[in-house]
């Protein structure tokens, strides 16, 4: 009787776990779907929740909701996702973190997480998590007005040498993923990273729709991102900021194939509980997450909204998170971004 | 044309209308419930359309979506609890109607608009996508700044009190829209180390804080009195709406032309549209003093802009994958799934998908008047149950939605504390409406003039530097001066000059 009396489930808004009793209650009524399907199971017996701290409608939700239906389906356990949003994600990874350790709250951490306590946001850090599975990695690539007089990479860069501080870029927040990608680069090329000056914008989205509108020139954003506008001609992608070029995308250079510096970087996302999860609990999710990282619906829905794969687990995913923190914290320091 | 044909092939199968219709019930189910946005019943939608053939998958969200902004008229009108924000501009007049017995007039009103808002939504979406879509890319921060400070004017018109008390309750709006993290800088503001304060005040919950909780609070403190006039039963909706098919045409399609332009814009969406549809109303109607005290004729205005703008959200999202609110965001994701990618291709190789997807927009908001109906009457049962009783519920269902906004307990005390704060504006004649405004739009008006500051390296006249920003700019200033204008040239002559103060001053 999850999707019973509405009066009576109202009155108690607070049930005794605090789950997302509402999500899971209308996601039953949709899915048809009543739980409980295992009998005599240790765990999980009960329902999970999959905290997501970027909003309903992003990738990042949307990679989270088709995580959580598939592992549904291997756990026999509903999986509730919940948005909690705000802080440029301080919000969500604090809830992810301060959730109580008992397997049945994980979520889904991204990149920022090593990203805010640089800036002094926030002390969590990565280390605050038990790290269950890296599920995606989408490298930065940069992107022009497709009628652009730059054709390639060295053009661009050679437009801000000539005029520093006249080419602007957007794409993220001030410090934001993008925003390190771009000032990263430059800083590599012993260029002056605020030689592109950032404009703030509220996601990658806004900042393309500023890109094509003329307001900037550079949005050093995902390909997936920049995807349909790339397909509608507006825009183009000049280079991946990744070792290898994209699938999909075969005709976009890598930086290192340019300008001969390996600079990689991007957004990844990953699959965490609070730090202390019980060892049956980290056993039971990693398999189940490989079986959903292997399954051929998880690799038609990325293929299909054109999200890069990686995948990693117990000690490559400690040292992928950890490399990740020292490479993000160097660049933020040396762009002036830290604290 | 073949890809018609093929397109009703598509769409006119047994389990693509089933699908539609269990979506539509579930649209509504979520639209009703305060603080259950549209949204969120999309964003609940996607697992399950994961298992769906591309058009059942399209025609649940797009159905879904529809209902859903309809449905949150309901509870605005019956119980002052805006179902979705893109009914919060008109909510008060239509909880005003309903204090006069006039609920099935006013959520009749609701019903029909919307359907015909969204099919003339979808009209533009079929014959003009391209040509809109092309206009709307050309709006960079600039013009949003415009755009915002549009709407934020938008607060001296809606307000019916006197134009200070409006302005009073938008500044108290801007101020909470500066609370958090989600600024352009990324600095927290205002939020004593605690980290939900980093978020920012969630307007939904401040929103339902501020009609709804303060409405219980009044009520408990007047003693909970039943409403003194019985409701006048809706008859035959086909003739009441003939009537006012009649009477309210030009502020139809005055609604329905700035719902179709705002709705195309990315971000701005249907909560925009409508305020600003209701200000333009109040503006121009020969009835102003009417507003505020239960008329139908701003809410005609506003209902048809917000759906009309449901549909025009759809052209950036469709022509180029960039969406126009959070609710074509999750679709296009969809649509990259089931390989109708969005973008010009889609028009030109499957002609038949995207004129499938039209004739859902159209079964759409021809099933939302059936259901629509139904549900408004069973929603009139609501009012029969005294108010002592009813009032502790809507509190529980208020609690509800707040949490539901991002399943936070924090955003119950935000819910709480607006609720006394919005007892004590309009305790003092403050209006509500225009706080909301203020924190809808504060982060926008703050983000874009930032935005074009660095763009411009502090160059003031920036905002006039595109045509596009340039002609809203003026406009926005006419609006401001031709009062003082009109105030001064009085002050100055006992005899007004009957010239200047014309139409595009308006």
């Amino acid at each position: 009787m999850r999707t019973g009396s509405k009066l009576e489930t109202t009155v108690r808004p607070q049930g005794k776990t605090r789950r997302g009793w509402l999500m899971a209650s209308a996601a039953a009524i949709v899915i048809g779907a009543v739980g409980m399907s295992g009998a005599a199971q240790a765990y999980p017996d009960r329902p999970l929740t999959l905290i997501v701290p970027w909003g309903a409608g992003g990738g990042t939700d949307a990679t989270a909701r088709i995580v959580a239906s598939l592992l549904e389906g291997e756990l026999g356990q509903p999986v509730n996702v919940v948005n909690r949003t705000g802080g440029s994600g301080v919000v969500g990874h604090s809830a992810i973190a301060d959730a109580e350790p008992d397997g049945y709250t994980i979520g889904l951490a991204t990149v920022e997480i090593n990203m805010m306590h640089w800036q002094g946001l926030t002390d969590l850090t990565w280390e605050d998590y038990t790290p269950l599975a890296l599920v995606n990695e989408d490298p930065a690539a940069v992107h022009v007005r497709a009628d652009s007089e730059w054709e390639d990479l060295n053009d661009m860069l050679e437009a801000i040498r000539a005029n520093p501080g006249q080419h602007r870029a957007s794409g993220t927040g001030q410090g934001g993923i993008w925003h390190l990608a771009i000032a990263g680069l430059l800083s590599e090329l012993d260029m002056d990273p605020t030689s592109v000056p950032w404009v703030p914008s509220q996601g990658a989205a806004p900042g393309l729709q500023d890109l094509v509108a003329g307001g900037v020139d550079i949005v050093p954003s995902s390909i997936p991102e920049a995807r349909s506008l790339l397909d509608a001609g507006r825009v183009k992608s000049l280079a991946v900021m990744s070792s290898d070029r994209n699938a999909a995308f075969p005709d976009v250079p890598t930086t290192e194939e340019i300008v001969g510096v390996a600079w990689n970087i991007g957004a990844w996302r990953a699959i965490v509980g609070p730090q202390g999860l019980p060892e049956e609990a980290v056993e039971t999710l990693t398999a189940a997450l490989e079986a959903v990282y292997n399954s051929d619906e998880y690799a038609e829905f990325m293929s299909g909204q054109g999200f890069g794969m990686r995948w990693a687990v117990g000690d490559d995913l400690v040292s992928f998170m950890g490399e990740s923190n020292e490479n993000l914290g160097d660049v933020m320091r040396e762009v002036g971004l830290a604290e | 044309m073949g890809a018609i044909e093929q397109a009703a092939g598509l769409v006119f199968q047994w389990d693509v209308l089933v699908t539609i219709f269990f979506a539509a019930v579930f649209g509504m189910f979520v639209g009703a419930i305060p603080g259950l946005t549209a949204t969120m019943a999309i964003a609940l939608l996607v697992p399950v359309t994961f298992f769906m053939d591309p058009i059942p998958a399209v025609g649940a969200m797009v159905t879904c979506a529809a209902m859903a902004i309809f449905a949150g008229d309901i509870p605005g009108t019956l119980l002052r609890i805006p179902g979705t924000p893109a009914s919060a501009a008109y909510t008060d007049e239509a909880y005003a109607m309903t204090r006069k017995g006039e609920a099935e007039k006013a959520l009749g009103a609701n019903l029909l608009y919307s359907a015909l808002g969204g099919l003339v939504g979808t009209a533009v979406l079929i014959f003009a996508a391209p040509h809109l879509a092309e206009v709307a890319l050309k709006f960079s921060s600039t013009e949003y700044f415009w755009m915002a400070m549009l709407g934020l004017t938008c607060a001296a018109f809606i307000s019916s009190g006197s134009p200070v008390k409006g302005l009073v309750s938008l500044l108290i709006g801007l101020s909470v829209a500066t609370i958090g993290l989600n600024n352009p800088a990324g600095q927290p503001r205002f939020t004593f180390g605690h980290t939900e304060m980093m978020g920012g005040i969630d307007f939904i919950a401040a929103m339902i804080g501020l009609f709804a909780v303060s409405e219980i609070l009044r009520n408990a403190a007047g003693g909970a009195r039943n409403l003194p006039v019985p409701q006048v039963p809706i008859g035959n909706p086909l003739r009441g709406w003939g009537t006012m098919l009649r009477t309210y045409w030009r502020q139809q399609i005055r609604g329905n032309v700035v719902g179709v332009g705002v709705g195309a814009l990315p971000g701005a969406g249907a909560d925009l549209a409508a305020w600003i549809a209701y200000a333009v109303s109040r503006r121009f109607s020969k009835n102003k003093e009417k507003y505020g005290t239960g008329h139908v004729e701003g809410i005609v205005e506003a209902t048809s802009a917000n759906n009309a703008a449901v549909g025009s959200a759809w052209v950036p999202a469709l022509v180029f994958g960039i969406p126009g609110d959070t609710i074509t965001a999750i679709v296009i994701g969809v649509l990259f799934v089931k390989g109708l990618n969005p973008g010009p291709t889609l028009f030109i190789f499957n002609p038949q998908n995207i004129y499938a997807i039209f004739l859902i927009f159209i079964l759409a908001n021809l099933i939302m008047i059936p259901l629509g109906y139904l549900a408004i009457r069973a929603g009139r049962q609501l009012l029969r149950v005294p108010r002592r009783i009813i009032m502790p519920v809507i509190l529980a269902f208020c609690m509800v939605g707040a949490f539901a906004t991002n399943n936070a307990v924090f955003n119950i005390g935000i819910m709480l504390a607006f609720g006394i704060l919005g007892f004590f504006m309009e305790d003092n004649g403050i209006p509500v409406a225009p706080c909301i405004l203020g924190i809808v739009l504060g982060g926008m008006v703050e983000q874009h003039f930032i935005t074009t500051m660095i763009r411009s390296d502090g160059e003031l006249l920036a905002f006039f530097g595109r045509p596009i920003a340039a002609g809203l700019g003026v406009v926005t200033l006419l609006i401001w001066i031709t009062p003082m204008i009109m105030w001064l040239r009085r002050r100055g002559s006992p005899t007004p000059a009957p010239q200047g103060a014309g139409p595009e001053g308006a």
